[in-house]
C-alpha cells in the first residue's frame, strides 16, 4: 500500500525505519518527506523537456523519481524522452510494487527481523544511496578534480527498485546529478583553492555534521526528531560556505 | 497514528513531485534553492544511517548493527552490487549477534 502511493524508495525506507523504531509518526513522515524533495527538482527539469499537457501532469507526477529522470534526461529529443520516461515509469512502478508485495508476504513468515540481522539492512540501504551523492559532485568537475578522485561508479548508483534494474537505468542519479550541478563548478573555478576544496567537500561536511547533530540529541528528544534537527546541517553548511566564499579574495558573486 | 503518518507521507511525496512539474521554473532555478535541495537529502540520509545503527530508544549503543554497517561500507567501496551490499550487512549483523549472544 505504502509503496503504491509513495513510490520513492528512500522515503519509504525512512518512514518504515522510523516507525519500526517506535518513532513519532509525524516526525517520521516529515523525515520521509524531506528525502522526497529532490523529486521536485527532477520534475522541474522534466516539465521543460517533456512538454506535458496540463491534463497529463498529475498522472505523470507519480513517476518522477531518480531513475525515470535519469533515463528521460539522457535522451536526445522530446519524443525519445517521453518514451523513455513512460517505459521506465511503467516497468519500475510494476516491478517495485510486485516485489514489495512479495516481501510483505514473506515478512510475516520470518518473525522478528532483529533475529536475522535485518535491522542492519536499513542503514546499509541508506549508505548505498548516500555514497553516490557524496561522489556525484566531484565527478561533475573533471577539469578541476585530480585523477585520484574516481567518478561515481554506475554499479554504486542507488537502484531504488533493485528487482527491476533495467540496463537503461544504469546511468543512474549520479549521471543525472553531474548534469544538474554542471553550472556551479564552472562559476567556482575562479575562487581560491581553499574555497574550491571546501565546495567539493561540502556534501561530506554536511553528512558529518548531520551525523553528529543526530546522535548528540538522541538522549534529549523523542525518536524521530533527531533526523529533523540533523537536516538543519544542510542550510547551516550552505551559509558557512557562502560566508567563506565572500571573504576569500575574488570570491564574491 | 501510523496510518496518519503513511497518508501524510504519501500525499506529501506526491505533492512535491507534482510541484516540480507545475511550479514556474524561475522559483526553483535559483542556485541557492537547488544547492539546498541537493544537500538536504544528504543530511537526512546521513542522520538516518547514524540513528538506525547506533540509537536504541534514547540511548546510544555500539552493537552488531555497527559491524553490519562497516561490512556494508567495505562492500560498497569494493563496488559490490546493491543487493550484495544489503545482504552483506544483514549476514554480518546476524553472525555477530549469534556469536555474541
Amino acid at each position: 500500500m505504502l509503496s503504491l502511493f509513495v513510490f520513492t524508495g528512500a522515503s519509504q525506507f525512512a518512514l518504515v525505519g522510523a516507525l519500526g523504531g517506535g518513532g513519532n509518526p509525524l516526525a517520521a513522515a516529515a523525515g520521509a518527506l524531506l528525502l522526497g524533495v529532490r523529486n521536485a527538482f527532477y520534475g522541474l527539469r522534466l516539465s521543460q523537456l517533456l512538454g506535458l499537457p496540463v491534463a497529463v501532469r498529475p498522472l505523470a507526477a507519480q513517476w518522477v523519481i531518480d531513475e525515470t529522470s535519469a533515463v528521460a534526461l539522457a535522451q536526445p529529443d522530446r519524443r525519445l524522452a517521453r518514451l523513455g520516461f513512460t517505459v521506465t515509469g511503467v516497468s519500475l512502478y510494476a516491478g517495485w510494487n510486485v516485489t514489495t508485495f512479495l516481501g510483505a508476504l514473506g515478512a510475516s513468515a520470518l518473525g522478528d527481523p532483529a533475529a536475522w540481522g535485518l535491522d542492519a539492512a536499513g542503514p546499509a540501504v541508506f549508505l548505498a544511496l548516500l555514497l553516490p551523492m557524496l561522489r556525484a559532485r566531484s565527478s561533475s568537475t573533471p577539469a578541476a578534480t585530480p585523477p585520484a578522485d574516481p567518478p561515481a561508479a554506475p554499479a554504486a548508483a542507488p537502484p531504488a527498485a533493485p528487482a527491476a534494474a533495467s540496463p537503461a537505468a544504469s546511468p543512474g542519479p549520479a549521471g543525472d546529478k553531474a548534469r544538474t550541478h554542471a553550472a556551479p563548478p564552472a562559476t567556482s573555478a575562479g575562487r581560491a583553492p581553499l574555497v574550491r576544496a571546501i565546495f567539493r567537500r561540502e556534501e561530506a561536511a554536511v553528512a558529518a555534521l548531520a551525523v553528529v547533530l543526530a546522535l548528540a540529541c538522541v538522549p534529549f528528544v523523542p525518536a524521530g526528531v533527531p533526523v529533523l534537527v540533523a537536516v538543519l546541517a544542510a542550510p547551516a553548511m550552505l551559509a558557512v560556505s557562502r560566508l567563506l566564499a565572500r571573504r576569500s579574495p575574488g570570491g564574491g558573486r | 497514528m501510523v496510518w496518519v503518518a503513511i497518508v501524510v507521507t504519501a500525499a506529501g511525496c506526491y505533492a512535491v513531485k507534482l510541484l516540480g512539474l507545475s511550479v514556474p521554473a524561475a522559483v526553483l532555478e535559483r542556485p541557492l534553492v537547488r544547492r539546498l535541495a541537493a544537500l538536504v537529502p544528504i543530511a537526512a540520509l546521513a542522520a538516518l544511517i547514524a540513528l538506525q545503527t547506533f540509537a536504541d530508544g534514547r540511548t546510544l549503543v555500539v552493537d552488531a548493527r555497527a559491524a553490519g554497517l562497516a561490512a556494508a561500507a567495505v562492500a560498497l567501496l569494493l563496488r559490490a552490487p546493491f543487493l550484495v551490499i544489503v545482504a552483506v550487512a544483514v549476514v554480518v549483523t546476524a553472525a555477530v549477534r549469534a556469536l555474541t549472544g
